[in-house]
């Protein structure tokens, strides 16, 4: 048995250590807005925040990942830089498929709670691991500016 | 006529009046979903199959075209709801089951592909909309004993001059018992208050919490989940197969043998995965095993040197060429490309002895049905597919022969439990259905002034289209259509032209890729074209203008583009411009880049300037996303894309050797729309074309180098320079 943390909550599942976190967190938990793209940690599709940094799931043995606290794009919200990140998504009409943008905002997420006002080169730094087969990158960049100002607003757009 | 069918579901079933009315019923609908619906729900409008509204004011829409990212399931219901009027904050959006009601206007079948739904349902939609409208209009009209003409309809209610009004939600279960109007009067353009306007997408809310639901997100009681071993060489097939260290894998359920290979089947994806890595199979590699792609670019090369089967003949061709002054001659290839879509293959399928019930992201609906119900021994009424989230299509997810559906019915049937195929990054990368590879033969005649005077062609590369379902309509006197799009129908004035093409068969599985045939043609074509602009010493820009005079729309893109783009401005040292135009799927595009390239051939595009021509808008902001996306799709393959073979094998597997553009190479891209009453065009695609050529012309116009043969990666590059 190996136990969780994910979104506040404890989860234990019967998993051998080695399964990558990815598929624990989508076909265990059903929790299926984290995405999985590559398997070998190349697209970023996969990003959860495992103590508040963003990380590929799909490259966290499941066991590796008890005793830490684990978000996931479906709490990510509650914090003041994923509610952040995401209204600016839909303001900056962000997604196209969508399929990217569960990373693409964890990752985004991440980065503005530790920087809360990036330079466009440390945008690039951040995002460039989280591959867009749509192309909404320009958007993406203007995005994480606006939920940048977001914040520093105070949570308004 | 559009044929609009009206009646709420629960309405149709109880009453007879439609029959013999002409109105709309294929012979296929599943009905057994109307009656859950019926039974589950109250009555409420539904005043065609596409449009449901709730006592609640809900307005669902059922939107017959998938959503792969391109905005559907936005700029549909603004079609709808230009004309309906609803509140636009009420609307909500549902996948159409598959029912001919959904068949594509111009395909006949239900299908999204070819940039061509917001053309396409242009006029349906709004007669859909309008009619609604009018019946709930007739509704009011009746409750108040009003005259119709007294009433009008705004944002989800419908008011009487005496100032009462009545919402749409109010209205819709009598509104329902209403005759379909015969005849709906549409708005006149100007009246428009949506169509035209930028506009969010209605998918962003559920895209950016999670929710969304793609194909890869479906569960079943009692699914098993199951990943496919598959031939390394395509057509292979399996000699022997040795089973049992896979059975012995925890979770692993069942192994079972499919067309397409050996599926293992499990309680979830790694035990599946884990599974596939115990099989022990012996396979006969089939009559691809010797298939090299570096073989096939000789062979290519050798077979454009003959006469091919010619796609376009004007003028003669040799008394042009004896004419020239000078004559330039070059080859040109591209490679093998995968989609790549973000969300790898994968189908959910439910087999019962009566009925197949499938969960795909699928752009093939009636397709992916049909193929299900011959391999199940169904009735096609008998298939039920639920469209889902695509993760991106580019024409992988429209596949004649069903693959990825297929193949999950086929396991199905054969493990008899609900399955879930899950496509590994590998195995999609791997598993063909690629843009073929090509190889171009041009040359071309200049008189004394610098002016082309004649044009020849030769293409080889593989038809998508032969051997399949759609040969009939795409393939005429031994062409494919999408060979020779954007070639045989180049628009710059030159009196002598031969187009001709060979389409050798090779057992590697080609298909529609973003664009089809122009992501390689309009390379070609707008590369060559700026060889000759320099060749006659002319500037790239002026020298395409001189030949377009014909072509008004194409002048426009191009000259708006370079006016933006600051054409002939100096830049700094090192840095370059590039220009391409090209029409395909009804729009035009021109774009300039703007690109940086070493002396180590490293380069950067930093800014694309693009100008868009496709005709009327519907969402602007659409158009936008669009074109901003088909640059960076057009760019990952300019500037990385490449399946290669060897030994029958693909060397490519995931995003380390097939890498597509990231954030951090992404240019400015800044879009310009042209102001037209032409009636709509596509905007999936059609800014894929001219990137490359674009780029390529920069790397010119910087080193005076050219290069013809893509990706153009730095050894790329190097090696061009060795040849310039
Ligand atoms: S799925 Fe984890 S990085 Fe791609
Ligand atoms: S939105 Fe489709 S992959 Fe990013």
């Amino acid at each position: 048995m190996i136990s969780l943390e994910i979104n506040g909550k404890q989860h234990s599942v019967d998993v051998e250590p080695d399964v990558p976190l990815l598929w624990v967190i989508r076909e265990h938990l059903r929790l299926t807005g984290t995405k999985f793209g590559c398997g070998i940690g190349m697209c970023g599709s996969c990003t959860v925040h495992v103590d508040g940094k963003a990380e590929r799931s799909c490259q966290i043995p499941v066991g590796q990942a008890q005793g830490k606290k684990i978000t996931t794009i479906e709490e990510v919200g509650s914090t003041p830089a994923g509610a952040a990140v995401q209204k600016a998504w839909v303001i900056e009409d962000v997604p196209q498929c969508g399929y990217c943008q569960s990373g693409q905002i964890m990752a985004a997420a991440a980065l503005l709670s530790r920087t809360p006002k990036p330079t466009d080169a440390e945008i690039d730094d951040n995002l460039s691991g989280n591959l867009c087969r749509c192309g909404t990158y320009q958007r993406i960049r203007n995005a994480v500016q606006t939920a940048s100002r977001t914040m520093r607003k105070g949570g308004k757009p | 006529m559009t044929r609009i069918f009206n009646l709420s579901r629960r309405a149709f079933l109880k009453t007879s009046a439609f029959v013999g009315c002409g109105l709309i019923l294929g012979t296929h609908i599943d009905w057994t979903w109307a009656e859950e619906e019926a039974k589950s729900q109250p009555a409420s409008l539904e005043p065609n199959a596409f449009i449901h509204i709730a006592p609640d004011e809900t307005v669902t829409i059922m939107v017959n075209h998938s959503e792969m990212g391109q905005g559907v399931y936005t700029s549909l219901p603004m079609l709808i709801n230009e004309e309906l009027d609803a509140d636009w904050k009420k609307i909500r959006v549902e996948s159409a089951p598959v029912a001919a009601v959904y068949n594509h206007t111009a395909f006949g079948m239900q299908m999204t592909g070819g940039s061509t739904s917001v053309w396409s349902e242009y006029d349906r939609l709004r007669k859909v909309g309008a009619a609604a409208r009018q019946m709930l209009i007739a509704a009011a009209a009746a409750e108040w004993k009003a005259d119709e003409k007294a009433c009008h309809a705004r944002k989800g209610k419908v008011f009487h001059t005496s100032g009462k009004s009545l919402t749409y939600g109010q209205l819709a279960e009598k509104a329902a018992a209403l005759p379909v109007p015969r005849d709906v009067k549409l708005k006149d353009t100007p009246a428009f208050k949506l169509i035209g306007r930028p506009t969010r997408r209605l998918d962003s809310p559920e895209k950016v919490n999670g929710a969304a639901k793609f194909g890869l997100d479906v569960f079943l009681p009692g699914m098993l989940t199951a990943v496919v071993a598959r031939p390394p060489t395509f057509g292979a097939k399996v000699k022997s197969v040795d089973t049992e260290k896979a059975k012995s894998v925890r979770g692993v359920k069942d192994v079972v043998q499919v067309p397409s290979g050996v599926a293992v089947l499990a309680s979830d994806f790694w035990q599946a995965r884990t599974g596939r890595e115990a099989l022990k199979i012996e396979w006969d590699m089939g009559p691809n095993a010797e298939l090299s792609t570096a073989g096939m670019k000789e062979q290519y090369a050798q077979l454009s040197k003959k006469p091919g089967k010619a796609a376009k003949k004007t003028g003669d061709l040799e008394a042009g060429f004896a004419s020239a002054a000078k004559t330039i001659s070059a080859e040109y290839t591209v490679p093998y490309l995968a989609h790549a879509t973000m969300e790898p293959m994968n189908c959910t399928v439910d087999l019962r002895p009566d009925s197949c019930e499938i969960w795909a992201g699928t752009q093939f609906q009636t397709v992916d049905r049909n193929n299900a119900a011959a391999i199940s021994g169904l009735k096609p009424e008998q298939v039920k597919i639920n469209t889902m989230f695509l993760g991106g299509g580019f024409g992988r997810r429209a596949n004649p022969a069903s693959d990825f559906v297929s193949e999950a019915v086929h396991a199905a049937k054969a493990a008899k439990t609900p399955v879930k195929v899950i496509w590994t990054r590998e195995d999609d990368t791997r598993g063909g259905y690629y843009r073929p590879m090509w190889y171009d033969s041009i040359s071309a005649g200049l008189d004394k002034s610098g002016n082309p005077v004649a044009w020849k062609h030769t293409i080889v590369g593989q038809s998508i289209v032969a051997g399949t379902p759609f040969e009939k309509v795409l393939l005429k006197d031994g062409i494919d259509h999408t060979s020779v799009e954007g070639a045989a129908d180049i628009p710059y004035a030159i009196p002598n032209i031969l187009v001709d093409l060979h389409s050798p068969s090779v057992g590697v599985p080609v298909l529609w890729w973003r664009s089809v045939g122009h992501s390689h043609t309009a390379f070609v074509v707008e590369s060559f074209i700026d060889e000759l602009a320099h060749a006659a010493k002319k500037d790239p820009f002026e020298f395409r203008k001189g030949l377009l005079a014909k072509h008004p729309r194409h002048l426009g893109v191009l000259t708006l583009a370079a006016e933006k783009a600051g054409w002939g401005r100096p830049l700094p040292k090192g840095m370059g411009r590039g220009i391409a135009v090209h029409e395909s799927f009804g729009s035009y595009v021109a774009q300039v880049a703007e690109v940086s390239v070493n002396k180590n051939g490293e380069l950067r595009v930093h800014r694309v300037i693009s100008a868009v021509d496709c005709g009327r808008t519907v969402n602007p902001q659409t158009i936008n996303a669009q074109m901003e996306s088909a640059t960076v799709f057009g760019l990952s393959a300019a500037l990385h894309g490449a399946i290669t073979l060897k030994d029958g094998m693909v060397e490519q597997s995931n995003f380390h050797d097939y890498p597509i553009l990231r954030l951090n190479e992404m240019p400015k891209v800044i879009v310009h729309i042209v102001k037209s009453k032409e009636k709509p065009g596509g905007i999936g695609e059609p800014g894929v074309p001219p990137i490359g050529p674009a780029v390529a012309n920069a790397v010119f116009s910087v080193l005076g180098v050219r290069v013809r043969q893509l990706p153009m990666k730095p050894e790329t590059i190097l090696e061009a320079a060795k040849g310039t």
